[in-house]
């Protein structure tokens, strides 16, 4: 890790080649990031890498900010880790910058032109029958993620509150107005007390 | 034939409540954002239609990319431009990026408690809720498709036979299926069309 100008454009260059692929997420990249940032080039340790996707998952905000976290720990052990003081703190937030970048210039370029594009021409044929189309395949994606994020936990005698909990949000959800806060610091609360 | 909208629809006045209202849903967003979004620009401040959110994430979700990124150039894209583009997605960005950082610097301290993985295991829990009641709620959005309530039904229930349970990688099912479904509601458009163009006709 001793040079940092290889180091940036090689993580830059591997996030942008990334961003073009990520279709469905940028979190559906994750593993080719994986095999990249701690198996080829040892720039984070396995451990880092799980508790960046972790943490992003816990904070609020889009699911792309992993990347950022990804970033801010290459920088961090460029910069010589935690000991490092102000420089490793500046390589960190350079890791962000650079990681973030990445991961989002291509296809925020090809999103945009794109789109501009569609917006356009919305009285084509073909871009009339892409949303027509596209409309109920999405509206089921969204269903089968709430699915999948529940049958992941996979015990039924352990996990039962866990699913009565999400059949009650989802209950919530659709029937009242209720701010979606409240719920997620309901679930918060009752997860600290170890009741789901 | 979209049906007419009930109440007017809105817009932002200036980018920078186009920010601010992007910052506040990021906010709020724990496990995800869509489903903010959509109570926030759909049903609170009436931005766009239910339908208008559905077409919008679909090409959001097609597009190569982080997807609420690219729903964030479009929808700030709309309103103005380029620079509102950059507003919306810097709203989505800025707050939330402070926020996961100083919980990567303080992580190690708490991280380990089971308190704090006991309220992350709650949070995940209706973080899906809210996730699939708004999938729910936009299958109200398909009754003015095209293709006719019966034929989305059927082409949504096997899209979610297809994650949910065959597990097939997301890629081939948006292709795949979504292809199938784009190229049979161009053939319906294409005779929607013509029957118009008889009926303006005669």
């Amino acid at each position: 890790m001793s040079v940092p100008t290889d180091l940036w454009w090689s993580l830059f260059v591997h996030f942008a080649s990334l961003s073009l692929l990520a279709v469905g997420g940028a979190i559906t990249t994750a593993p080719d990031m994986h095999r990249y940032l701690v198996g080829q080039q040892g720039w984070l340790s396995d451990a880092q890498f799980t508790s960046s996707i972790a943490l992003s998952q816990a904070a609020p905000g889009p699911n792309v900010l992993f990347v950022a976290l990804l970033g801010w720990n290459v920088g961090l052990n460029a910069g010589g880790g935690p000991a490092g003081g102000a420089m490793a703190w500046g390589m960190a937030l350079l890791g962000v910058t650079v990681a973030m970048a990445g991961i989002m210039l291509p296809s925020s370029m090809l999103t945009y032109t794109a789109t501009r594009w569609a917006h356009r021409n919305r009285e084509l044929r073909a871009v009339r029958a892409f949303k027509t189309g596209m409309a109920p395949v999405v509206i089921a994606l969204l269903i089968a993620t709430g699915w999948l994020l529940t049958v992941a936990h996979n015990q039924p005698a352990r996990d039962w509150p866990l699913w009565l909990l999400t059949a009650v949000t989802t209950v919530v959800v659709w029937k009242t107005r209720l701010h979606m806060l409240w719920l997620i610091g309901a679930g918060a609360l009752l997860g600290a007390l170890g009741w789901v | 034939m979209p049906s007419p909208t009930p109440t007017p629809l809105h817009r932002p006045a200036s980018r920078r409540e186009l920010f601010w209202a992007f910052t506040w849903l990021a906010l709020q967003g724990f496990g995800g954002v869509l489903a903010v979004v959509q109570r926030e620009l759909v049903e609170k401040r009436r931005w766009m239609t239910r339908e208008q959110f559905v077409e919008d994430w679909a090409v959001a979700q097609i597009m190569p990319g982080p997807n609420v990124i690219n729903l964030s150039l479009m929808i700030g894209g709309r309103y103005f431009g380029l620079s509102g583009a950059l507003c919306a997605v810097a709203g989505m960005l800025a707050a939330p990026m402070v926020v996961v950082l100083s919980l990567a610097a303080l992580y190690g301290s708490v991280a380990h408690t089971a308190t704090a993985q006991g309220a992350l295991r709650g949070m995940g829990a209706v973080a899906a809720g809210l996730i699939t009641a708004t999938g729910i709620k936009l299958v109200a959005a398909l009754d003015t498709n095209a293709l006719g309530k019966a034929a989305c039904v059927g082409m949504a229930a096997l899209t979610f036979v297809a994650i949910a349970v065959m597990r097939w990688p997301l890629a081939w099912v948006l292709l795949g299926l979504g292809g199938a479904s784009c190229v049979w509601a161009y053939r319906v458009l294409g005779r929607v069309d013509a029957a118009r163009t008889q009926g303006d006709s005669a």
